[in-house]
């Protein structure tokens, strides 16, 4: 017993592992699936949409679903799939981008704030109250007027405002951790802070993070919307779901399509994500595994 | 006069990880006015048992297959739970393991008390205040008058056990099932609560089961003993048959796992590895002090296993804490091999600390459940360069056969472990380091007597092979005095007394130490 073959069970890390698990989990890996196409669209769209995204007919106007507009035309004459497409592209890096700023962000300030504890995280959280408190608005308009408007901008200041609730998830996940033994053991070995948090304390943590990150990235694309829609994003003759779907909804009566497809488009992404959500925070934890 | 006669019990557990027969079979009977105890390692059914008698078990999971269970010619297996609400509380009072989570932190205690009276007797709320004072009295609380009124957390863990006893007893029930009803209290109190359990007993004249995973424990009031393993009733009768005379293997191995013998210290090298001078360390709970060490100095020598002895709150594990440097020190010196540890800047800090390693009580919590046991094992050889990427593995390997863990087990996560298996990964990590001072605290408090045998044997093993010195924490003399060459016995903070384990147990000099021996349970019959 004591020398059976361990090559069997070989090179296994928690990565690894959380995928093996991710792996049987239909759902989740429809979810990959839907997520990786709407990626994939996206990445290639100037080269397959089937119209140029600013070319408008206007002799055409709105038109409902054919054969030459799959999904439709807007009051401009523009074919909806491009609108959509195109819209995706910005859609989606706003909401990848901007939560991979605030996962980076909250994550680390809320797990220093966390472990080290005392005065240190008084004065961490008391700058997430500070912050929390600012209107949000003012700031972004503040940031827009100062730097002027431009994509890269938006990403950051939406993932600067995202990562204050990041932070106090894991600062809360982090206190609760860290009183248990398994970290003592950690000091008592000798490890770095930083190694302890890296190693012992996050993927200890992940289960709530990767939920709410998962809620994190279709609310952003939201509020990329709201802003285009107040004149602080994106502009037209540039799309985004949101501001399509903003759109739609004031034409909602009379050319429904124009707020259906976005919709649609907006919220199977979001359940995507979610599958996929749920099956990571499964697959991590290494109790749930039936084998 | 049977009160209870229980025939053919099967309990099952239908769970998405299979079926399990919990409880296979079993038949037997408490008498009126006798403690029948029930004794058994985790998992081995005896709290289900009981459980399902009264309805407490959740269907599903579990179902029950087969059986009678008669009391007072009733089958409690048959009734509605209407009916056994009727029952419970009443006819059959239960007291569980842990006082605290089982008294509700909003109610006063008074409120708590009445409640099971108003509710089954429908009595005024006056009757049934003075009905429960007389009880707190009776149960050994001083003063009820002023205590009725308080919340649980303003008792100790001793005596909210008191209220939790004076609570199953409000409304006369003619059985009292106590589920562990010590395990959590220290030695002393433990002692006091089995004469409570005892004296009520025979006063009121009811029948009591008394579950326990310890066959010491209720050595000394059982006077029927059921021993139960892997659902099944291996042996029972009365209890000086059962110490005597056991007959089946597993009760033989019960009773041999009871530690009994005194460690005879060998003579060590009088050079000592870890000096402890007027070590304070007091904690800040905002506006109090609360002094846990408080000027305490000891030595210990080099391949010496003391062992540190005290009740909860007594500041032992904060000792270890403080001596390995994991809880800051308000003042005093810690000596390792000659090097003062509270000088240290954190560099040399953490290049010491592979010199000293520390086995913590609580196996569930001490491994990181997201690290598999080569992970946690190979952490600490990589980080302090004792081992390169290439050969970790083989030495991983080579620290898994030491603790006893076969090595297949490599890439298992903890929770595929039980109990005492996790605690040989957590030994594994401490002794990865190859360290030479170890302390360990209550390292075997949370597992099962045999397991716990095993352990302090594989440590005893260890400690020669490895050269250990140790510390070793814990509030079970019966353990220390089997491991221990030398014991220091810890009161409020301050040493007591120290002594060989020998001089120690065969002539305690302090009031406190002769009164922690007598606490030991079951010594008047295992003495014999």
């Amino acid at each position: 017993m004591a020398h059976t073959d361990i090559n069997a069970e070989k090179g296994t890390s928690l990565w690894e592992d959380a995928w093996r698990r991710l792996k049987k989990n239909r759902l989740a890996l429809f979810g990959l699936g839907v997520l990786g196409l709407f990626v994939a669209s996206a990445l290639l769209t100037p080269w397959i949409a089937p119209y140029a995204y600013d070319a408008q007919n206007l002799d055409l106007g709105a038109t409902p679903p054919s054969a030459q507009h799959w999904l439709g035309t807007d009051i401009f004459g523009r074919d909806l799939l491009t609108q959509i497409m195109y819209g995706g592209r910005i859609s989606l890096a706003v909401g990848f981008v901007a939560t991979a700023v605030a996962l980076v962000i909250g994550v680390t300030w809320g797990a220093v704030a966390g472990y080290v504890g005392g005065r240190v995280d008084a004065v961490m959280m008391r700058i997430v109250d500070i912050l929390y408190a600012l209107p949000f608005m003012i700031f972004i308009v503040l940031l827009m007027v100062v730097f002027g408007r431009n994509l890269l901008l938006l990403f950051l200041a939406i993932g600067a405002v995202e990562w204050l609730t990041m932070a106090r998830i894991m600062r809360g996940q982090v206190q609760a951790l860290r009183k248990q033994e398994f970290v003592e053991a950690a000091i008592s070995l000798g490890l770095s802070p930083m190694t302890i948090i890296r190693r012992h304390l996050v993927p200890n943590a992940l289960g709530p993070i990767i939920v709410y990150t998962t809620l994190t990235i279709p609310s952003v694309m939201l509020l990329e919307a709201f802003l285009s829609f107040l004149g602080l994003g994106i502009q037209p003759p540039k799309t985004s779901w949101g501001l399509l779907i903003s759109y739609g909804a004031e034409t909602m009566e009379e050319y429904p399509w124009l707020l259906i497809f976005p919709g649609l488009a907006l919220t199977t992404t979001l359940f995507a994500l979610n599958f996929l959500g749920d099956g990571l925070r499964d697959a991590l934890d290494v109790r749930r595994s039936a084998d | 006069m049977n009160l209870l006669e229980v025939q053919d019990l099967q309990v099952d557990f239908n769970t998405r990880n299979g079926h399990t027969i919990a409880v296979n079979k079993i038949s037997f009977t408490v008498k009126k006015g006798e403690i029948t105890a029930i004794i058994g390692e985790s998992g081995s059914g005896k709290s289900v048992a009981c459980y399902s008698l009264l309805g407490l078990l959740p269907q599903p999971p579990a179902s029950i297959e087969s059986g009678t269970a008669l009391f007072d010619g009733r089958d409690l297996l048959t009734l509605s739970e209407s009916e056994l609400r009727q029952i419970r509380g009443r006819d059959i009072a239960m007291i569980f393991q842990d006082p605290m989570t089982c008294l509700n932190p909003y109610m006063t205690i008074g409120d708590q008390l009445i409640e099971p009276l108003v509710f089954h007797k429908k009595v005024s709320k006056a009757d049934a205040l003075a009905r429960a004072k007389e009880l707190l009295v009776e149960v050994g609380i001083r003063d009820p008058d002023a205590t009725i009124n308080n919340f649980p957390h303003e008792f100790s863990g001793g005596m909210r056990q008191r209220v939790m006893i004076a609570m199953a007893l409000i409304n006369e029930p003619k059985l009292l099932i106590a589920d562990e009803p010590t395990t959590a209290l220290d030695v002393t109190i433990q002692a006091q609560i089995l004469k409570l359990v005892a004296d009520l007993q025979k006063k009121r004249d009811i029948g009591v089961i008394f579950i326990s995973h310890d066959l010491a424990v209720v050595a000394d009031i059982a006077d029927h003993i059921i021993v139960m393993e892997k659902g099944l009733v291996v042996e029972q009768g009365d209890s000086t048959g059962i110490f005597t005379e056991a007959k089946h293997p597993y009760t033989q191995k019960l009773l041999a796992a009871i530690p009994s013998d005194t460690k005879v210290s060998a003579l060590h090298d009088p050079k000592p590895l870890v000096q402890v001078e007027n070590l304070k360390t007091y904690f800040n709970t905002g506006s109090t002090v609360v002094k846990a060490v408080d000027d305490v100095s000891f030595e210990i020598n080099r391949g010496e296993i003391v062992g540190l002895v005290g009740e909860s709150g007594s500041g032992k594990s904060t000792i270890g804490r403080s001596i390995l440097r994991l809880l800051p020190i308000t003042s005093g010196q810690i000596r390792l091999d000659g090097q003062d540890l509270t000088t240290l800047d954190s560099g040399t800090l953490k290049r010491t600390r592979r010199r000293m390693q520390m086995i913590f009580q609580d196996p569930y919590a001490s491994l990181n459940p997201r690290m598999s046991v080569y992970d946690t094992l190979a952490e600490p050889l990589l980080l302090h360069n004792i081992e390169s990427r290439r050969t970790v593995e083989q030495a991983v390997l080579k620290l898994m056969d030491d603790v006893g863990l076969a090595r297949a087990f490599i890439r298992k996560y903890p929770h595929e472990f039980s109990g005492g298996q996790r605690q040989r990964i957590a030994i594994g990590r401490a002794l990865a380091t190859k360290p030479e001072f170890i302390v360990a605290d209550e390292p075997v408090s949370a597992l099962d007597v045999t397991i716990q045998a095993q352990i302090l044997d594989l440590m005893l093993d260890l400690g020669k092979q490895y050269g250990l010195t140790m510390l070793f924490v814990s509030h079970d003399l019966a353990v220390v005095r089997h491991i221990a060459d030398r014991i220091i016995v810890l009161y409020h903070g301050k040493i007591v007394e120290t002594g060989t384990s020998e001089s120690l147990f065969n002539a305690p000099q302090e009031a406190y130490t002769k009164s922690l021996l007598a606490s030991i349970p079951g010594r008047n019959r295992l003495a014999s």
